[in-house]
Formats: structure tokens, sequence, C-alpha cells
């Protein structure tokens, strides 16, 4: 049985080390292609035709004035006289022409008619939203009623955390080649491997027709597994036109429409404790909407982490409304429960008049990870100089600038996705490593090379990545931060069975067994024994005129005992903000992200998405927000200028924590994607709350929100 | 109509309606995709390049604007297969992760240095604002300028 486990850590000579990610040279001189970027021969571009009204039923559709206009190539419709559309922006027709302007020209000369239906398009008030709401169970655990009745103090506050969408800056769509049998996709996908088959379905087309190409990906997210309704009509559309190349890209209004969202999540929450700060019952009634479909939001995850507060009762209504639909939003569901949950427990600590780290430190117990999260609870502390800058609620300083700090935690799964990975070793010494995977940023390519470059004893450019084509060996989507241990696992075992055949080949040579030798330093050695050794080119002449191809795979189902990967991680974030009370401005100064994550292969590449993710948090605490207008139906930012991001003003100090130790390394590697995103909100609301004296209840904490805390307090 | 513009060096002469914006006539017209569409409204950055030593957003930028001006993109920057040294320094600074805005980060610094060599901390914020990275890289990205600009200093004849 071939020794796949990863290196002890004192003898890894690449893993772990910072490498600059491989595809950086390609990305920093803009040779790097996105599918976006694609362009062939003959290139049609198509829009997307959407519906205006929240709500309507389709009347009548005329396309024969636009498909009339000169350069228009093809129309094809999505909705049919009949069709009820639910929300603004669902799809009616997309149309082909010879240039984009052609193509909009002829979508303003599309004839619809509607009858628009009344909508609902706001949940935040379940009392207006009638029969959207659907509850379900009360779920009850011990005894919450004595618990409240017995306890020393009790908290109750009311939270929002509203829809926001992904916002990726290369927005959805594809450019689809469709001739005769065969289709070219090349789409912006979270998913090589499997999009293909999606949109096989879609047009009933065998996905061996299919051919999947994407070298890089502007952002995901999470929205962008599905070919989704426009993949198959810019499919539609090249077939149409005579097998002409289609480009179908959503504009940024669409996107932000139609291209997926998290879910929102408004929250009545009652706690008790005792006074040393023991939590004895949490009671929660909520509510959320995920679109259409309802609710998006699992409320079994609440009280989050603290899982096992004794006393529980949890009430949770899905509302249905008439928006676009939720997708997979980076940490799904986790940041919106984290927020609540550590917010209502800032405003119990606050009741119990007792330091919040403390609170957060002595109900450990409750968590899956008791001394993971003390651990951690107690560094992120050190690291924010906790007990030197926190005061109890309300900066008593004077002046207009308000200074506070507050808490969030975090915890996800991880582990590795299934992988399949072929490595041939060249005679010429050249090394091709093969995936049908993805590298959405996060720096896959550079992990996969890592890997194989430890396991060959060779450095990171001896060996050559490609992934992006769903030619080759399958390997999952990339969601839920399963990527890095799936292809870290495969790549490592693809590459152990390889460099096994290859020493088979060259122990003669050095007259010495297989299990003797070793490859380290770019030669393959008798163990410890360098005199003994040939060049890695030397030892791939041995192979004559035959490469060495050899896969590697891993199971999802079985990866765990394996040991390679695994999940579960934990995760702490503080928060230190500063607030001016006359205009409502929140500051970010510092957020500190003290994080799990079991074996990191690339420093570099790992710290870069935790930053990454706390940015997003302070998006979601402060700007973020997707603004919905009952009286139109419509969404009132759709883009850009109203739909805020971060700028590089905006972020303050971020410092990471990776939290590196034997114990944690021992666990094999397990994905980063997610976790640091998720208790960033939680720790900036609680630093505002602790600032400024009041809970701001809704999220982000714009300025008039801020201003209306105040004021209701003064009230 | 036809006008005159100079892309990475070249001279170029393009027939198309004045008011087309920039961004399509690199992408559309002249193959140069590392100008992105982002937002369409110049408020991502996503999209820009420098005209005449300058950032702009391409996507709100006619190509009347530009007649009888010199445009660099991204792809104009390298020379003789060397990366100029504000690439090397996002490189090696890690300051990109997908990489869709960093073309237009990598011109806005430029344009920052051409303006002012020796910028502060508070520069380059003020400068880089209007650039928006959904992955998050802004810390490093501040990393990356102020390292181009100190070895830019150290290479400049005293």
């Amino acid at each position: 049985m071939p020794d796949y486990h990863w290196p002890p850590m004192a003898q890894r000579r690449v893993i772990g080390k910072p490498v600059s990610r491989i595809d950086g040279p390609a990305k920093s001189a803009g040779r790097a292609k996105y599918s976006m970027d694609i362009s062939r021969p003959g290139l049609l571009h198509a829009v997307l035709v959407t519906s205006p009204h929240a709500h309507a039923r389709l009347k009548s559709i005329d396309a024969s004035a636009a498909q009339a206009l000169p350069g228009v190539k093809a129309v094809h419709l999505m909705a049919n006289p009949g069709s009820e559309l639910q929300w603004e922006g669902a799809e009616i027709a997309a149309i082909a022409a010879t240039t984009e302007e052609i193509a909009r020209d002829a979508a303003r000369k599309l004839v619809v008619e509607y009858e628009v239906l009344p909508w609902v398009v706001r949940e935040e008030d379940l009392s207006k939203a009638g029969d959207r709401v659907k509850p379900s169970g009360d779920q009850t655990t011990g005894d919450p009623d004595k618990a409240f009745a017995e306890s020393d103090g009790v908290s109750e506050g009311t939270y929002g955390i509203p829809v926001l969408t992904h916002c990726c800056l290369e927005a959805h769509g594809a450019v689809i080649e469709w001739k005769g049998n065969s289709i070219e996709y090349w789409p912006s996908t979270q998913g090589v491997s499997s999009v293909g088959d999606d949109l096989g379905q879609q047009i009933s087309v065998p996905a061996t027709n299919i051919h999947v190409h994407m070298d890089y990906i502007g952002g995901g997210f999470g929205s962008k597994f599905a070919s989704d309704t426009w993949g198959a009509a810019c499919a539609q559309l090249s077939k149409k036109s005579g097998g002409r190349p289609v480009k179908l890209f959503l504009d940024r209004a669409t996107e932000l429409k139609i291209a997926g969202n998290r879910p929102s999540v408004f929250a009545k929450v009652k706690m008790a404790g005792k006074k040393d700060g023991t939590i004895t019952a949490w009671q929660s009634e909520t509510w959320s909407t995920g679109g259409f479909g309802g609710g998006g939001l699992n409320a079994d995850l609440f009280p989050y982490v603290y899982r096992n507060v004794p006393n529980r009762r949890i009430k949770h209504s899905a509302v249905r409304i008439n928006a676009g639909s939720a997708r997979a939003w980076r940490g799904p569901m986790h940041t919106q429960v984290s927020f609540v949950t550590c917010a209502a427990m800032e405003d119990l600590a606050a009741r119990l008049n007792i330091d919040p780290m403390e609170l957060f430190a002595k109900n450990a117990g409750y968590t899956h990870k008791p001394d993971v999260y003390r651990s951690q609870l107690e560094i992120a502390a050190g690291l924010a100089n906790w007990k030197t800058l926190w005061h109890p609620r309300g900066d008593s300083a004077k002046g207009h600038m308000k200074r506070g700090l507050g808490i969030g935690v975090n915890t996800w799964g991880g582990g590795g996705h299934d992988s399949h990975c072929r490595v041939t070793i060249h005679p010429d010494g050249s090394v091709d490593i093969e995936l049908g995977s993805q590298d959405l940023g996060t720096g896959t390519r550079t992990v996969i090379a890592m890997v194989a470059a430890e396991t060959f004893g060779l450095p990171v450019n001896g060996v050559r990545v490609r992934i992006g084509q769903s030619s080759y060996l399958s390997s999952g989507a990339s969601g839920g931060s399963t990527t890095v241990g799936g292809v870290s696992s495969s790549t490592r075992k693809a590459a152990v069975n390889a460099l096994d055949e290859l020493l088979a080949k060259v122990g003669p040579a050095l007259g010495a067994e297989p299990v003797d030798l070793e490859a380290t330093g770019g030669r393959i050695q008798v163990k410890g024994n360098p005199a003994k050794s040939l060049t890695w080119k030397a030892a791939c002449q041995k192979l004559g005129v035959s490469p060495i191809s050899a896969q590697g795979s891993n199971v999802s189902r079985t990866a765990a005992r394996e040991g390679l990967n695994s999940s579960g991680v934990a995760g702490v974030q503080v928060a230190d903000v500063s607030v001016d009370i006359e205009t409502g401005i929140v500051r970010l100064n510092r957020l500190i992200a003290v994080q799990d994550c079991g074996l990191i292969i690339n420093p570099k590449t790992a710290e870069s998405q935790a930053f990454g993710a706390c940015i997003m948090s302070i998006c979601g605490a402060l700007y973020e927000e997707r603004i919905m207008d009952q009286a139109t139906g419509r969404m009132l930012n759709p883009d850009m200028e109203f739909y805020k991001l971060a700028g590089i003003d905006d972020i303050g100090e971020i410092i990471v924590h990776l939290d590196i130790r034997p114990e944690h390394d021992k666990r094999g590697v397990i994905g980063l994607g997610e976790p640091p995103v998720i208790g960033g909100i939680a720790a900036i609301s609680n630093a505002v709350a602790n600032a400024i004296g009041v809970r701001v209840p809704m999220v982000p904490l714009t300025p008039r929100r801020v201003l209306s805390a105040l004021e209701e307090r003064s009230a | 109509m036809a006008i005159e513009v100079s892309v990475n060096g070249s001279p170029r002469h393009i027939e198309a309606d004045p008011d087309t914006p920039l961004l399509r006539v690199l992408r559309d017209t002249l193959g140069l995709t590392g100008a992105k569409y982002g937002c369409g409204e110049g408020l991502c950055g996503a999209c820009a390049v420098l005209v005449d030593g300058h950032a702009v957003n391409s996507c709100v930028t006619p190509l009347s604007a530009v007649a009888g001006s010199k445009v660099t993109t991204v792809e104009g920057l390298e020379t003789n297969g060397r990366l100029h040294p504000m690439q090397q320094a996002f490189l090696d600074k890690g300051a990109m992760q997908c990489a869709y805005c960093t073309p237009g980060m990598i011109l806005g610094a430029i344009s920052l240095l051409n303006t002012k060599p020796a910028p502060t901390e508070a520069d380059i914020v003020e400068a880089m604002d209007g650039h928006i990275c959904r992955c998050g890289t802004y810390p490093r990205i501040v990393d990356a300028i102020r390292l181009a600009a100190s070895r830019q200093a150290g290479n400049r004849p005293r």
C-alpha cells in the first residue's frame, strides 16, 4: 500500500512555505483570459430581455420587429404567452446580433404585453406578508419558560440582516458554439466538471458532446454552479444562427437582480443568564426570505456555535417574495445566524453587566470545541488589546467619537470533495498534472503544483498544472470550502502512485529496492545517501519512450479515514470601531481574525483568502444591502453606485492569525473559503453597540440606522 | 467615422461611431481584453486604462475623447517579456485573487506614481478608492504600490 500521508511538518520543503501564485504572471500581465474575454471567428453578441414587473402574466410576445432588424441573427423566447413571471428580471427572451448595440436595439423592439399582478417584495414586516408566510413547527428543548423565570437577567432584542447579492465582478454568462453534434462551452463557472451535464440536461444534449473550457473566473462566491437559463438560451441562439459562436453575459443590473443572493434574516431573540455569565435559555422567533422559493435558512443552526444551551425554543418562518432566487452565498446561512446569535449574546452580557469576552469564553462548553474556542478568544483578545481597550457598553469618553470592541464567532465544515487527478511523468523529466477543477482565485493551481512538487522533490515550476477542461478527470465543483481538501488529496495520491512507478524503474540503476529510494532536492536517491543518486531528469530517461501515467482520487465519503483532509473548524473575530455619533458614520479601526484551518499548504494564498473574507464581512456589516421597493416591485439599487461595496479606504487594519499548531496540522487540509467571512458582521455590530451604548438592530450599519438608534434611546 | 489613436505604442485607425465606449473598441475591435467590463458606469475601475499617462474608466470614455491620445492597456506594460515593475510588485506581494480587477488596479497605481512618485499611504488610499476588488485584496494592493514606489525610487539616478 503506497504511503500517501503528508510529510511531517519539519520535513516539508514546499508545503507550508509562502509561494507566489503560479498564474500570477499571466494575471498581472493581462494575458489571463476569462470566459467573458473569449472571442471566436464570427462571434455574435447576445442580450437578455427580462420582465420589468415583480409579478405579471405574459399576455403576448411579438418578436417580428426585433428579428427584422439588420444584424440580428437569432431570437430565442424564454417565456410564452400565459407564463407567470414571479420577479423583476425574470427571463423573457434572448437576442443575438453581430454587435451588442444591435442586440440592445432589437431588445427594445421586442413587443411584450403583460397583465400585471399583485406583488410582495419586502419581508421585514411579517404582518404585511400575509399568505406569503410559511411557518415551520416550534422546536423546544428543556424548559425555557422555567429558565427565564429563574434567571438573574433576561435580555430581549430584535435584529435584521438583509438580502445581499454576490456581485461578482465578472458577471454570469458564457460563450457557446454549437456546431453539429458538438458544443464548445466557455462558461464562467465554479464547476468545470459538472456544468456541462447541467447544460446538457437543459437542452437535451448528451454531456459527452459538451466540451467545457474555463481558464479564469472573475468571482463566484457560491452563485456560479449552474449553467442557468441564459446558458441554455445562449446555446439555442448559437444553434439557431447556424452554429455561430454566441457570447451572452448579464449586464450589471440583471446580474444583481437574478444571478443569486443571500437570504435575509429577521429575528426577535430572548436570552437568559446567571450573574456569573452562564447562559441558561435561548428563544428565537425568526423569518427570512430567499426570494420566490421561500426561506433559504435552516433555523436549526440557532443558537449558533453555542448549540447546547440547555433550554431553547426556536420558531422560524419562510417568506416567499417576488424577487430573484437565493443561491449559496459564501458561508451559506452561517453569516446571518452568527450575526443574530452573537448580537443577542453581547446584549445579554450588557444586561448582566459583564465583559462579553468573559461570557463567550465561559459558555464555550456549549460549543463543539470548547478548548479551541477558549484559546482562540484569548488569542483574539490579546491581539485586540481587549483588556485595555474594552469598556462597559457606551464609550464614556468626551466628544463625538466613540470607540468600541465586539466579538463574532464562526464554524464551518470543509472536507474534500470528490476529485480525480492524473499525473504524467514524461521521459524528458517534465510533469503534467491534470484535473477538471477550477481556480476561483483562491490559489487552487498553485496548491496543486506545490503538492506535486513536494512529492517529487522538485521546485514548484518543475511541474505543469492543467485545469479548467471537462475532458480532464472530473473534480468537484468549488463550493463549501471543499476544493483545497479534494484537489490536494487527489494530487498527492496520483503523484505518490506515479513516483512509485518511477522508483520501480530506476531501482536497478541505483542498485537499490524501490522502497529504499526517495525523491528529494531534484534527485532520486538512496534514502539519506546523495552519493547514490540520479538527477530527476536522468531518472526519467530510464522510462525509455513510455511516460508514466498515474491517477489518484479523493472520495469525500471515505477521505476522513485517510487523514489527508478533514472538516470542522472554529474561528473568532474581534472588531474595533469608531463611531461618529453626530454623523452616524462607522469607521473600522481593526478587524482581527483568529482561524483554525488544519494543514496550510500555501500560507501566502491562505492568508489572502482570510483577508478577503474579512473584507467581505466588512461590506456586509457597513455597506451592502439589496433594497426593494414595494411601490414599484423593483430593486432600487441594481448598480455599483448604490449597491455599495467596501473600497480600499473603508477597511481599516485587518489582522489575520492562522491558528497553525501541530494538533491542527495533524487533521490534514481543511478549506478556508467560508469560515473567516462568517463572524465579522457580528463582531462589527457588537463593537458599534459597545461604542455608542445602544444596539443598532439592523445591518448594514448605515449612518441613518446609527442615528435612528441613538435618537430612539434619547427619546 | 475614423479616429486616430495610439494604442500601446502603435498608431491605430479606428472606424467606429465616435460615441462608442473605448472599452468596447479595446475589447471587441482590438482584442485587448485586459480591460474588463465590471459595472458599465465608471464605478468599479475594472475597465481602467491609461490615457496620456492618467487612468480613466474606459467604459464611460467615448472613443472620440481619446482621438490623438496615447492609450495604454495592461497588455502594453511588459517590455521584452519583462513585467512592468508595478505588475511585478502585485505578483510579489500576492495582491490578487481572481484578478479580474487587477489590470485596472495596476493601471490606476501606475497613474498614481506618474503624478506622485513617492505616495503616502493616504495618497494610495485616495487614488485607489474607486477600484473595487470583490475578493478583498486591498491590504496587499497598498503593500504592492509601496513596494513598486520604493523600487522605483531606488532605481532613479541620483
